[in-house]
């Protein structure tokens, strides 16, 4: 008689792990009784969404709405590349100042809830005050963007800085060179490769969020866009939206061949 | 004399040179032309400060006695946007991230396919996608959960779908040798793997999605933008003022609670 090996077996059912998809399933169908989706509206949905793609092609491409199109997406270009330069020059001091290594917690607490601020909100949101504040058109969209690029870039940036080595910071100190020396031998050296890459991940989503700001009047194709689609003229919307995305995938093509360059 | 010149050493080569001053070129180029051409009229940006304080002053008192009449429902509609369309993206992500990621899907057709689709997805925005399901199903919050949702599947796959590509090979191999069926090999050996990954992801879009729902509203797509965009069309700016503060608290929390769940999850 040889007594019966016991041994614990492989998959252990974990029953927390059961509850909690449990509990997401049935949020998930309370939250869809809410929606108010019935098979009726279904049906209408999908005779509206066939409607819809009849009316959208073919794209409208008359040479009145083009010269539409160009004067909207060069205007969305525009803003993307001032508020991404504002924004990416703005976050290097606001970065550093909000870096809790090098500075002293009353610069560093204002400096950070300053960010966290340009941060909560959409673009499209801060868009709609500075609407207000300084008038409809692209200057709007340009501060809106700058803010969110802060938010953004300078966010990232203080992290980067808080996560350096400090003996080169040390080192570069105790030679006793002054302050700005300091931050451009001893800190920057470190963190500069990562700023870049925030820098350019900001880019595109400026460019991306720059054909969307117009939507609230302020400046760049999204003005032209929105209009397009409350006039039901759905040929000339599906030019619009196939022309952003054209856009957006010759700059990622160009992202990839400028990180290239600098690998 | 030897007619050899001695080699200098260089950091790179001629053409990377040229390429990196094209570069630098081409910034300074696009800033100062954009700048130049930029539509700006000065006689608004003259009175802006005047303005701000104008519409402080419009926004002040904060009408806090709204919340329960007025932004309440919208509030959580837009909550219920933001997780029904990130959890209707992660079902759908799931199957496209397993056919992109090229170590799981054996085919280069699927795995180029999938690919198109999680890029089509993420390119177009979720304002746009809103648009769209708005022009469709009209205008409520199942406009605004499935823009969500089409919006998150690119990014939850992408992100899924290298996961997966990361995963070790290891377990795979031990679990097919036993004669596993697929399934199971998925469900054991890879799963584990990628598990925290995937709910990380699926956090960080649910954040990124609490965000985004606060604005759909403003093309008709239910939640809180709904409420702003009407406040705003009759110029209650103490009313915008207060959904404002709203979403700023909901923003904040989110942030707090993706933060301690995920602190748990790693």
């Amino acid at each position: 008689m040889t007594a019966p090996v016991t041994r614990p077996p492989a998959f252990v059912p974990n029953w927390t792990v059961r509850i909690a998809w449990c509990v997401l399933l049935i949020y998930s169908i309370y939250a869809a009784s809410l929606l108010e989706i019935t098979w009726e509206r279904f049906l209408a949905g999908l005779d509206h969404g066939a409607r819809f793609i009849g009316r959208m092609l073919p794209p409208d491409t008359s040479a009145s709405k083009l010269e539409l199109l160009a004067k909207g997406l060069y205007e969305s270009l525009e803003i993307a590349v001032i508020a991404s330069a504002l924004g990416i020059v703005l976050s290097l001091p606001i970065g550093l100042l909000a870096a809790r290594n090098l500075m002293p917690g009353w610069i560093t607490w204002p400096m950070r809830m300053f960010i966290a601020l340009c941060r909560s909100f959409h673009q499209v949101i801060i868009a709609i005050v500075f609407v207000k504040a300084v008038g409809f058109g692209a200057l709007a969209g340009i501060l809106s963007l700058t803010v969110a690029s802060i938010g953004f870039v300078a966010k990232l940036f203080a992290e980067a800085i808080e996560e350096i080595s400090l003996k080169q910071v040390e080192a570069v100190r105790s030679t006793g060179a002054p302050f700005m020396s300091v931050i451009l031998y001893g800190v920057l050296p470190q963190v500069l490769t990562r700023f870049v890459g925030f820098a350019t991940y900001q880019v595109d989503s400026n460019l991306r969020n720059s054909t969307m700001v117009g939507i609230v009047g302020a400046g760049g194709i999204g003005g032209t866009m929105f209009a397009a689609f409350q006039r039901f003229d759905y040929d000339f919307l599906l030019t619009i939206l196939l022309s952003i995305i054209a856009v957006i995938m010759v700059s990622e093509m160009l992202q990839n061949r400028i990180k290239k360059l600098f690998q | 004399m030897h007619g050899e010149t001695p080699r200098e050493w260089q950091r790179y080569t001629r053409s990377e040179r040229l390429a990196r001053f094209a570069l630098y070129f081409g910034i300074v180029f696009a800033c100062v032309v954009s700048l130049r051409t930029v539509e700006i009229i000065p006689e608004f940006l003259y009175d802006a400060p005047e303005q701000v304080l104008d519409l402080l002053h419009r926004m002040w008192p904060v009408e806090w006695a709204y919340y329960p009449e007025g932004v309440h429902d919208a509030l959580f509609e837009t909550l219920h946007i933001a997780t029904l369309g990130t959890l209707l993206a992660l079902v759908m992500a799931l199957p496209l991230g397993i056919l992109a990621a090229n170590n799981l899907t054996r085919s280069r057709t699927l795995n180029y396919l999938a690919k198109l689709m999680l890029v089509s997805s993420r390119s177009v925005n979720s304002l746009v996608w809103a648009l769209l399901f708005v022009a469709i199903f009209g205008p409520g919050a199942l406009a605004g959960t499935l823009a969500i949702a089409f919006r998150s599947i690119g990014f939850v796959g992408k992100l899924f779908s290298e996961a997966l590509e990361e995963a070790r090979p290891g377990p795979v191999e031990a679990l097919r040798s036993a004669g596993a069926p697929p399934l199971s090999i998925f469900l054991k050996a890879y799963w584990p793997q990628v598990e925290p990954a995937f709910w990380g992801i699926a956090l960080f879009r649910w954040d990124i999605s609490v965000r985004e729902s606060a604005v759909l509203g403003l093309v008709g797509a239910g939640g809180i933008g709904m409420a702003i965009d009407s406040a705003m069309n009759l110029f209650q700016w103490e009313r915008v003022a207060l959904m404002l503060a709203v979403i700023f608290a909901v923003v904040v929390i989110a942030e707090v609670v993706v933060t301690a769940i995920r602190k748990r999850l790693i």
